[in-house]
């Protein structure tokens, strides 16, 4: 038989370890890990090579109400021919938990350079977009959006 | 069952750029969201995407959590010879589907 002191003590020691553990899963670095989780992911596709701006357009509506499926376009400027074409398109994120979105791989029989999908946005922020043409030269482009309603929080968790 | 859908012309003339749109059922669950109890739901998504043209790849799609559920994807191939057009979705535990869709090229 539990006393009420009994019970009382291990619902408040139960309660502190509930607490701290929702305060580990709330890292404080949040901001600065997405940051380098981005960059990496960025090294990855680009290694040193230079980025240009241009050639891609990256569509995205800019006020999402919902973060949940949002439509994206990514349109790539290139004559598709054997000699000239983009060989890969990916759409990296700045704030969402994983900085990848999709990776595409395509040559001169897709016709034209595009992608056309629906992602998920945790956070306002900066989408970009690049291509990857066949002479190794990268391009990109890259569109900030407003989201209200965060995907990965339908439980109002956090 | 998982099911897919694929909308495309069934005829087109040569050269034409044809346009794609396949849609997939599938949750997309990211692995980042928890049960109410706390518990992480583990991840369990389409990870790839493969569009063949008469045995030939021409369009191929790695898929990251961040894809919506019920995954579209929209692109354009050259018709270049009558045949089929295979897609496959491959993703975590085991999860595949394939669909045909006949092309005539005059």
């Amino acid at each position: 038989m539990t006393t009420r002191r009994e019970f009382l003590v291990l619902a408040g020691a139960a309660s502190f370890a509930a607490a701290t553990e929702a305060r580990a899963q709330l890292d404080p670095n949040l901001a600065a890990k997405r940051k380098a989780a981005f960059e990496e992911a960025l090294r990855r596709i680009v290694g040193d090579a230079q980025v240009r701006r241009g050639r891609v357009k990256l569509q995205l509506p800019p006020l999402i109400d919902n973060g949940n499926s949002v439509p994206l376009s990514v349109s790539v400027e290139s004559p598709m021919t054997g000699a000239d074409h983009v060989k890969a398109i990916h759409v990296l994120t700045e704030k969402n938990p994983l900085p990848d979105v999709v990776s595409v791989a395509l040559g001169p029989r897709a016709g034209r350079a595009s992608l056309a999908t629906r992602v998920r946005l945790a956070d306002t922020q900066t989408v970009t977009a690049i291509a990857q043409m066949s002479d190794g030269s990268l391009w990109s482009d890259s569109a900030e959006v407003v989201v209200t309603l965060s995907a990965c929080l339908e439980e109002g968790l956090i | 069952m998982a099911r897919a859908v694929v909308t495309m012309p069934a005829q087109a003339k040569r050269g034409e750029v044809l346009e794609i749109k396949t849609l997939a059922q599938h949750a997309m669950e990211t692995g980042f969201r928890r049960t109410q109890t706390g518990e992480l739901i583990p991840r369990d998504i389409i990870r790839r995407f493969i569009c063949t043209y008469n045995g030939v790849e021409v369009y191929r799609a790695d898929l990251h959590p961040a894809i919506a559920a019920n995954p579209l994807i929209a692109f354009t191939t050259v018709a270049t010879e009558s045949g089929t057009l295979s897609f496959q979705w491959v993703g975590d535990n085991g999860y595949a589907v394939n669909e045909i869709a006949p092309i005539r090229v005059e």
